[in-house]
């Protein structure tokens, strides 16, 4: 029993294990286990006692959110499993690891989760750059088949289970998961409003659970190791390991299983590698582009959902995204913002166009056309679209967490903006002139 | 009733409804902009925010977005709490931010929704300072205008023609604020119901294009409650006026009928009206053919000349105008001298039906009761192209699949997208028996296409199956291929077990054995169908007022031969034709001879007709917009249109000129109609059918409040000033002593009878979305009741109807084609097919053959074909189509050019001249 | 909607390959409906063409039984299905932020000297098409930039000339859609 689960089979030198290696390091005994062994209500209580929280962004807890597929009247049509692969979160790198690295361990913990909830169709939702990725899951796709993993009566179980990989046409927006799901029926990739949740009526109006990658490699240790094992291995309150990466101006930028609860401090520092020299730490997004700032006072708190929340901010992704102090934060949150004004998808008004009127302000401020009044109608802006429940979906109030941080953390950079009609840090800072 | 708390006030709500929607019912003024109340939520626009409380204690709240919150008993909200009123605002200053605020010059400016809005939820300042995107327009087609920098995303355009009217040409693309409505390429927008649109967009992206192009403000025009000539389904419209010409005609409300919109030809179908080919005063015809122009009384003392006693008179009614014109004709020459002027086999067909209706035993449903179908049959109709709105009406039914899912899920129907998704393409089944390919086969489960005669023997078997007692039915099913068997059991089965079956058919297929067929399986279904099924039966008729004048018919009137018979026989001297025109009635042969044998023939119209031009006397009438009269529509609802304006010069209508000229002539009792009140009440009085069409609509001593009714806006302007190019006197208004209306802007507009809503406006409402301060509950029917009233008892008890005579099989003759009668919304209704838009669309007159016969005749799509019909030549325009049945030829009927076609025609297309490739153009 | 039956029927298969239709039949042989694969078959078709013309776009809309305008109202949303013609390799160099902050400015403002192309222009050889791209997933080796589907990592200029330059070399190798 590894305490690093989701990397034990991955070596970034060498090609993924194929089934046979995978087998061999107790692959898919959690498959042979649960199929014959355990009911789905016995899978689900086991990821319900794992306190397994989903790593998509949200945390959601993953026992939870599978209660609410109906499980009664299974006969009368499908039901889905999507893995969300579409990884767009600037600043996130983790699900690419895992899928190019080890593809089955992604495969096993979707057979047991669509154990669980008795999906018989599930689809691999994988963003278009992600061609070698594609490929090797198709490849360990096509093996399983061949062995009895996939298809019809799985381990002489009765099980079927049909897998596919849908690879996107692009859209950051596709990775909210009723976007995904329209994007997957073969529409524009609008989200779609809550209730009713995807649980009950999601892909082609069928139930449907997505989850994120990462969490369904989760589920295979979960299985296979238990709920207790899996949450001794978090530090905190929190259970299991989880990748967290680090990318910026750091000296080793790079991506690493660690335990849930690790502090930030020793992300940045021991497995980073600590800043590049002549570089200072002004901020960090913990957890991809729509998370608030931390500064250095929040250096040693713990990466656990609760904690980071408490301090302003959310987990996120568990990569984060470093601001030093010779890059500019206001063309920092002005690229973030532009990037999710580019993504809207265009359905509801405080994103499609509150956003690019943020950017714009920000590209005001940051070239030396800000006003004073720029900082009121940024806060404005902020309570406008910055809350769960004034969009239709996340993806706006996601995009105003940096916003509203920066303007806390980084006051004086808007102001001497804004003061001397120019941004300072181009001169510093080859790299970011003229953003 | 749930009560919720707005500001603390206590609201008792419906149940089951959306906090926007109460909140609008409630009087609350919550702004909005992509729910509609047919259309349901989807949460786009976010303008409907409030703030929502957790319970009495919580302070903060959070925002919620109206139209998707149900509501629920307890809940608290406030308006203004919290952030809710800067989070509004701030909603409106993102919409405006590449509008091109450019209401000046817009179509929409003063009724314009974003502008109410905007004002409503005080914005003011503008702060954004970058540049604004814009798009290129389109060339939408002659009907709707493009200007897509004034969108505002709100999706109402595409939510409304593809989803709730099954367009497939208009779609949003790209995405962000870069987003955009239009079509793939420029070109006219296909869906019969485009013209919705105008009325669905907020703002003014999609405008009325005629309209546009002649210019004026909604709250400058006049306007009166009508109701649509343009086919027998009776909607209830609202034509605008000014300067004497029509405007543009908008929808009126009627929950029962065509709730909130309407056809193209309905909307676009009304500018006939102002034909400048209409003549201004009667005209007297000189012996070179020429007319001259009369004075009214000259018409009148000539008129009196020709119909002194003595002289032997006859008269031609029409179903094309009111009940009123059409008794006061008959009354002035005497019943045995009146003809209503229907084709005679297509008056044999209407009375079928208006039999079945009055005597059978299934109910008629209104046009939105059809919306409540779940299994439906169309027999041998093309609804799409004779009752355009109902086939909306039947797009809507297909959905109740989807509502019954949803329900047993516990999703509101008003969550649009949520009830969609849930069921995806699963539809309730229709199926649809024609003669050809309709507009609606994209949503059936089933179509199949015969010849009439097949038609009629498919529905004889289906009702066969359903109930095996149907007399004269045995072994109807035996004559079918076993494929077309499996098809009639399968039907037979899904109407069986539906709750609300509904059977569809009418005039079109000119068949009685099919108007027969379809009555027979919806009594079927009654007494064999699901346990408590309620069973339902529409019929499509030809014209507006088709019905009326066919329960105004009573033995002793006669028919269009029966005229032709006694004018043959030199026994007509004077024949008075009031808006028909009988060649498309009857062959031109026919009519030639008739008109021949006539000496005075006197025409009244209002268009130019090919009978008006061969008239001694011609006298023009007043329009549907000119005047009032009361039309019964096919379900049977009798409704009474306003004039919106009074016509110009000498022009009148022909009830006015009928009165006049039996008060000239002293015939009794004339002298007692001096108003249209009593010429109403005179008709009610003698047909027992018809008894209720005075309660269609109050009578002109109606007041409201103590005033009449104005059909100008508060805002009228520059009344003074109109004529002033002519005289600086201002005439006096005209008084209207016929209705509760007055061509004025004082007078009380709310809370009258819903019959008699001129227009629809309301204090910072100034776009039609104020029609929810006229309702009951915003989406309800209207405050002041439903206008019109129904005649026919739905469901009376009696037997079925007598059996027609069972068809035979078809069997093609030798070298002989079938000719099978297809209608167009665009041309082939008469009046409409006068309005320039609508002349845009219409086709030439066209044969369609199937592939096999195009090649066996050397002929090929776009080649003109000269036919004889009816010995008469006719040319036409080749199409070539796949679902013609073997042994036919689609005919396209009434089409400006076409010739009048007889019931079941067949020709000889070997013997047809071919002009290959001549496309047409020269024909 | 009026007459559908009466005009012509588009040949899709005289526009679309019979490779290209097997693939999409593979598709749809998986999907509850025909237009369910319309992203896939856009994807489908623009591999083999590089891009998604007007006439391969109402093709396909006749073959998956949609219209045009509900295609190509799905096709304008994808940032990845191109409606215009790109070179024979798109290059998509990251603009988020971690590229952003490792200077992806200076690269842009290089490649586009160096091969005298503006961002959403083709160069006049057709060989390279130039356009941004969000996050590629890659931050770690920030800036990064994918020519074909090949990713290229901690970018700085010369190794950009590099890689176009061996590239060039093997311009005649049309490796799209084939390489990982
Ligand atoms: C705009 C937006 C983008 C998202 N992108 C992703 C993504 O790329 N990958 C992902 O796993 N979750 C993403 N999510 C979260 C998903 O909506 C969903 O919560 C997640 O896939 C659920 O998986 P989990 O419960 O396993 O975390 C995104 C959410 C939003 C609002
Ligand atoms: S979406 Fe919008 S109007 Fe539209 S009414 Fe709601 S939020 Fe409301
Ligand atoms: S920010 Fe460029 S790859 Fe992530």
């Amino acid at each position: 029993m590894s305490s690093l689960p989701l990397t034990q089979n991955i070596n970034e030198q060498r090609d993924p294990v194929d089934l046979a290696a995978y087998e061999k390091n107790h692959g898919y005994e959690a498959v042979h286990k649960a199929l014959k062994e355990m009911s789905p209500a016995d899978c689900l209580q086991e990821i319900k006692d794992s306190a397994l929280r989903g790593r998509g962004g949200a945390g959601f807890p993953t026992g939870m959110k599978w209660s609410f597929v109906p499980m009664d009247n299974v006969s009368e049509g499908h039901k889905y499993l999507v893995c969300n692969a579409d990884e767009m979160e600037p600043g996130t790198f983790k699900d690419r690891l895992l899928m190019e690295c080890d593809p089955h361990q992604l495969i096993e913990g979707m057979i047991l989760s669509a154990w669980t909830i008795q999906a018989d169709i599930a689809y691999i939702f994988i963003r278009h750059e992600y061609h070698l990725a594609a490929r090797l899951l198709q490849e360990a796709i096509d093996e399983c088949k061949a062995k009895g993993y996939l298809g019809n009566d799985i381990l002489g179980t009765g099980f079927n289970l049909e897998m596919y990989v849908h690879s996107s046409a692009g859209r950051y927006i596709c990775g909210e998961e009723t976007a995904l799901i329209s994007s997957l029926e073969g529409k524009r990739a609008n989200p779609r409003a809550k209730p009713p949740f995807p649980q009950i009526s999601g892909l082609w109006g069928r139930p449907t659970i997505v989850n994120n990658v990462e969490t369904l490699c989760n589920i295979t240790h979960i299985i296979r190791n238990g709920a207790g094992w899996f949450k001794s291995l978090g530090l905190g309150a929190d259970s299991g390991t989880k990748l967290f990466g680090v990318s910026g101006r750091v000296k080793n930028p790079g991506c690493w299983e660690l335990p849930m609860g690790t502090p930030i401090r020793e992300l940045i520092e021991q497995h980073a590698g600590g800043m590049q020299d002549g570089y200072k730490l002004r901020g960090l997004l913990p957890g991809g582009a729509s998370t608030d700032f931390l500064v250095e006072e929040h250096l040693d708190l713990a990466m656990d959902y609760d904690v980071i929340g408490k301090a302003g901010s959310r987990l996120g992704t568990g990569t984060m995204i470093i601001l030093d102090d010779k890059t500019c934060p206001v063309g920092m949150v002005k690229n973030l913002v532009e990037f999710f004004a580019q993504e809207s998808c265009g359905f509801c008004t405080p994103c499609r166009d509150g956003l690019p009127w943020t950017a714009q302000v920000l590209d005001d401020i940051d070239t030396g056309k800000g006003m004073k009044v720029d900082m009121v109608t940024l806060k404005n802006q902020v309570r406008f679209i910055g809350a769960i429940g004034n969009t239709h979906c996340a993806l706006a109030p996601g995009a105003m967490e940096p916003v509203s941080s920066a303007m806390k953390y980084f006051a004086e950079d808007f102001e001497t903006h804004i003061k001397n009609k120019a941004c300072s840090y181009c001169k510093t800072n080859s790299s970011t002139g003229g953003a | 009733m749930p009560t919720i708390y707005i500001d603390d006030e206590a609201y008792q709500v419906p149940e089951g409804d959306n906090v926007l929607q109460a909140c609008l019912s409630a009087g609350i003024d919550l702004p909005y902009f992509c729910w509609h109340p047919e259309m349901g939520s989807v949460g786009a626009c976010r303008q409907c925010a409030l703030v929502q409380y957790r319970d009495a204690e919580d302070t903060r709240g959070r925002i919620v977005m109206g139209c998707m919150t149900p509501v629920a008993d307890g809940a608290r909200f406030s308006m203004s709490g919290g952030s809710a009123g800067e989070f509004r605002e701030n909603v409106i200053e993102s919409l405006m931010l590449n509008h091109p605020h450019d209401c000046p010059v817009c179509g929409e400016g003063g009724e314009c929704h974003l502008q109410d809005m905007t004002v409503m939820v005080g914005h003011r300042n503008r702060r954004y300072r970058g540049k604004k995107n814009t798009h290129r327009n389109q060339d939408l087609g002659p009907l709707i205008n493009h200007e897509m920098n004034r969108c505002i995303t709100c999706y109402r355009c595409t939510r409304f023609y593809n989803d709730y009217a099954g367009g497939k040409d208009l779609s949003a693309q790209a995405s962000h604020d870069h987003t955009y409505f239009g079509r793939q390429e420029d070109g006219t927008l296909e869906s019969e119901f485009a013209g919705n649109l105008v009325e669905v967009c907020p703002t003014g992206v999609f405008t009325d294009k005629p309209l546009v192009n002649e210019y004026t403000r909604k709250w400058d025009m006049q306007s009166a409650p009508s109701v649509c000539v343009g086919c027998a389904l009776g909607c209830n419209t609202l034509p605008g006026e000014r300067y004497g010409k029509l405007k543009r005609i908008h929808n009126r409300f009627n929950d029962e009928v065509n709730g909130y919109f309407l056809c193209d030809r309905g909307r676009y179908g009304g500018s006939f009206v102002n034909d400048e080919q209409r003549a201004l005063f009667p005209g007297l015809r000189q012996s070179n053919s020429t007319y001259n122009a009369i004075e009214s009384i000259k018409a009148i003392q000539t008129l009196v000349d020709w119909c002194v006693p003595g002289n032997k008179l006859a008269a031609i009614g029409s179903p094309r105008t009111s009940l009123e014109s059409n008794y006061l004709l008959q009354r002035l020459v005497g019943e045995e001298n009146f003809s209503n002027g229907i084709a005679v086999h297509e008056a044999a067909l209407i009375e079928q039906i208006s039999g079945i209706l009055q005597n059978g035993s299934v109910a008629t449903p209104s046009m939105r009761k059809t919306e409540s179908a779940d299994v439906v049959l169309v027999l041998g109709e093309d609804v799409t192209n004779t009752a355009p709105r109902l086939a909306l009406a039947l797009r809507q039914s297909v959905r109740n699949l989807a509502k019954e899912m949803a329900s047993d899920m516990k999703i509101p129907l008003w969550q649009d997208e949520a009830v969609r998704v849930l069921a995806q393409d699963q539809l309730s089944p229709m199926y649809i028996v024609a003669m050809s390919d309709t507009p609606l086969d994209d949503i059936a489960a089933q179509t199949l296409t015969l010849c009439p005669n097949d038609i009629a023997r498919m529905g004889l078997a289906i009702a066969a199956q359903i109930d095996s007692s149907v007399p004269g039915t045995e072994g109807m099913l035996e004559g079918f291929d076993t494929e077309t068997q499996k098809l009639i059991t399968q039907i037979s089965d899904s109407l069986k077990g539906a709750k609300s079956p509904l059977v569809v058919s009418g005039t079109g297929s000119q068949n009685a054995a099919v108007i027969e067929a379809a009555s027979l399986i919806a009594s079927a279904l009654q007494t064999n169908g699901a346990d408590g099924n309620d069973s339902m039966l529409s019929y499509c008729l030809p014209e507006a007022n088709s019905l009326g004048v066919t329960l105004m018919r009573n033995e002793a009137q006669i028919s269009l031969d029966d005229i032709c018979q006694r004018a043959a026989e030199g026994n007509i001297e004077t024949l008075i034709v009031a808006e028909n025109d009988l060649y498309r009635r009857a062959a031109k042969e026919q009519i030639d001879t008739l008109l021949s044998k006539v000496k005075n023939l006197v025409v009244l119209d209002a268009i130019g007709t090919p009978t008006l031009s061969q008239s001694a006397l011609a006298l023009p009438a007043a329009t549907f917009a000119e005047t009032e009269g009361t039309l019964v529509s096919s379900e049977g609802r009798a409704q009474r249109h306003y004039p919106a304006f009074l016509p110009a010069e000498q022009r009148d209508s022909t009830w006015h000129w009928i009165t006049q000229l039996g008060q000239a002539l002293a015939l009794p009792g004339f002298d007692e109609l001096d108003h249209f009140d009593q010429i109403t009440a005179a008709c009610a009085a003698e047909f027992p059918a018809l008894q209720q069409i005075c309660e269609a609509s109050p009578l002109a001593d109606f007041r409201n409040k103590g005033l009449k009714i104005p059909r100008q806006t508060h805002r009228y302007s520059g009344r003074t000033a109109m004529r002033a190019d002519i005289s600086v006197h201002e005439p006096k208004q005209p008084q209207d002593d016929d209705t509760p209306l007055s061509f004025s802007m004082e007078g009380s507009n709310g809370s009258q009878p819903g019959a008699l809503l001129p227009f629809v406006w309301s204090p910072g409402w100034n776009s039609n979305q104020s029609l929810h301060k006229f309702q009951s509950e915003a989406g309800g029917a209207l405050a002041g009741g439903t206008a019109g009233v129904r005649v026919l008892d739905p469901a009376n008890t009696g037997s079925t109807s007598k059996k027609t005579n069972l068809p035979v099989e078809s069997k093609a003759k030798k070298d002989q084609w079938q000719l099978l009668p297809l209608y167009r919304i665009f041309g082939s209704e008469e009046l409409s097919a006068h309005s320039p838009a609508i002349q845009e669309l219409t086709k030439k007159p066209f044969i369609q053959l199937t592939p096999e016969d195009a090649t066996k005749l050397k002929l090929s799509a776009g080649d003109g074909l000269t036919v004889n019909i009816a010995n008469q030549d006719c040319v036409l325009e080749v199409q070539v189509n796949t679902t013609i049945p073997r042994g036919c030829a689609g005919y396209s009927v009434g089409l400006p050019g076409a010739c009048w076609l007889p019931p079941a025609t067949s020709v000889n297309l070997g013997k047809a001249e071919i002009r290959a490739n001549s496309r047409g153009d020269d024909v | 909607m009026m007459n559908s039956k009466t005009d012509n029927p588009l040949q899709a298969t005289s526009v679309l390959t019979p490779a290209e239709l097997a693939e999409i039949d593979k598709e749809i042989s998986h999907a509850p409906y025909r237009a369910a694969v319309a992203i896939d078959a856009l994807k489908i078709v623009q591999k083999h063409h590089r891009w998604v013309s007007d006439e391969s776009l109402n093709a396909l809309a006749d073959y998956l039984g949609m219209s045009p305008a509900e295609l190509d109202g799905i096709a304008t949303f994808y940032n990845l299905i191109y409606r215009r013609p790109v070179g024979e390799e798109v290059i998509s160099l990251c603009d988020s932020v971690t590229c952003w902050i490792m200077g992806y400015n200076k690269l842009q403002q290089h490649i586009i000297k160096r091969l005298d192309v503006g961002l959403g222009e083709t160069t006049d050889d057709d060989r390279y098409t130039f356009l941004p791209a969000p996050c590629l997933g890659a931050c770690d080796r920030a800036p990064v930039m994918m020519v074909g589907n090949e990713l290229h990592q901690n970018l700085d200029e010369a190794k950009i000339d590099q890689i176009l330059k061996v590239k060039s070399s093997t311009s005649d190798v049309n490796n799209n859609g084939r390489q990982e």
